[in-house]
């Protein structure tokens, strides 16, 4: 793990990166990680959520700048201009079933090639995949994500990089650290280490590679 | 009364103590206001959250402790927190008792659509086809007409949630279940008759000699 500034941590992120950003209607989102994005004008983004947030929110900022190429996303509800950069042929979105959307990033960082599930299953979900039988039940088959970064917003984390997360701010966070080339971690406390009990690490150092310098 | 109150309230009958129990956006949030005296029911949060509690009072709101809507809520005693895989293992691994959502249509086999309106409103399907899929029991809570035209229909228009269909409806009017391909009259809404659930509904409705009115 290495410390950066925010402004190196985002400079790494090149035009047409993919990223999968923590956060579930902007809570656990890494919010300054998102307005450096803003700042420094990356272009082409895909991004892999739960959701684009609100407007003036999290990645609802990254929608409003027109930063975003295309969303892998289970929920725009709540962000109007989402839609309508959807309906007007601006923004690419996939909306993928909320715990289909996990399992595929899960599998995409715990080394499987998908997973497969009866969520969708006779819906618009399952157009264009394969289905499989087992044990007489027939499952879609989905199949792994992962990105070129993951933007992960942590509660604690410890000099060595392990972290812990508090409460809804949990959501995707542990899961995209798995998924991602590069994980850069902000967090709202840096703490010696030992002040996270093993027990209570969620994702351990070696799998964080940037840490943000708090401000 | 009003749908936001006979809904919920005849809703949270179907409550049993120690279920865990996943409340959608809209009218089935209500049915936490509802729960039986003295009964102890476990709230999940899809977001991350079992042992939700109702909204912070003013000034103990926190960044970090919300709802499926983004909501600030509180934890009660025994609350557990966890990410989105274990949240969605809950509802699809036969761990969640009960998902009440709301509805834009159900039909008389008991499909329900509630995701987007072709054309119109796609906001995505979130966590409703996992829970509809997944859930051990599922309730919509819907008004039972939109514009003056029945919410339950012959077939759903709309695309649907799931090929699974939901156990029981509650609107305003009536309490239809849904079993062998056909829905079926249970009980009637506070002071309507049958004739008037049946002028309301599109959907061909199963009526079995005794309807009792909602008691609540």
């Amino acid at each position: 793990m290495q410390t950066v500034s925010l402004e190196q941590a985002v400079a790494m992120i090149p035009d047409g990166a993919s990223l999968m950003i923590g956060g579930f209607m902007a809570v656990g989102t890494p919010e300054r990680v998102v307005d450096e994005i803003v700042r420094q004008n990356k272009r082409n983004l895909t991004v892999i959520a739960n959701d684009t947030a609100s407007p003036g929110r999290g990645i609802g900022k990254l929608i409003a700048a027109k930063l975003v190429h295309k969303a892998i996303v289970s929920h725009i509800g709540l962000n109007p201009e989402t839609q309508r950069q959807m309906t007007a042929g601006e923004l690419e979105v996939e909306l993928v079933p909320q715990g289909t959307l996990i399992e595929r990033i899960r599998a995409g960082g715990y080394g499987l090639g998908g997973v497969l599930t009866q969520t969708g299953i006779g819906t618009m979900v399952e157009k264009g995949k394969q289905q499989i039988k087992v044990d007489g039940k027939t499952y879609l088959l989905e199949v792994a994500l992962r990105a070129d970064f993951a933007l992960v917003h942590a509660f604690l984390v410890d000099y060595l990089g392990n972290v812990s997360y508090a409460l809804t701010a949990r959501n995707f966070n542990p899961v995209v650290a798995m998924a991602a080339g590069t994980v850069i971690v902000d967090a709202d406390n840096i703490v010696p280490i030992g002040v996270i009990s093993p027990d209570h690490i969620v994702t351990p150092a070696p799998v964080v590679d940037y840490l943000v310098m708090s401000a | 009364m009003e749908p936001q109150t006979v809904i919920p309230r005849r809703i949270a009958q179907e409550l049993k103590p120690g279920m865990l129990v996943n409340l959608g956006i809209g009218i089935p949030t209500l049915v936490a206001n509802y729960v039986p005296e003295g009964m102890h029911v476990f709230f999940q949060s899809e977001n991350g959250l079992i042992g939700t509690g109702t909204p912070p009072e003013e000034g103990m709101a926190h960044p970090t402790l919300t709802d499926a809507g983004g909501r600030p809520v509180t934890a009660l005693p025994g609350a557990c927190a966890f990410d989105s895989a274990m949240s969605f293992g809950l509802i699809r691994g036969g761990h969640l008792d009960l998902t009440v959502l709301g509805g834009l249509q159900v039909d008389q086999e008991g499909h329900l659509a509630n995701w987007m309106i072709p054309g119109k409103m796609v906001p995505g399907m979130g966590g409703a086809v996992d829970l509809v899929t997944g859930a051990k029991r599922v309730i919509v809570a819907m008004q039972h007409t939109a514009k003056g035209s029945s919410k339950l229909v012959k077939e759903c228009r709309l695309p649907i949630t799931s090929l699974r269909t939901v156990d029981l409806l509650v609107t305003e009017l009536a309490v239809i279940s849904f079993g062998n391909g056909q829905a079926t009259l249970l009980e009637t809404g506070p002071g309507v008759s049958i004739d008037q659930v049946l002028l309301a509904t599109e959907a061909r409705l199963t009526i079995p000699e005794q309807v009792p009115q909602m008691k609540l």
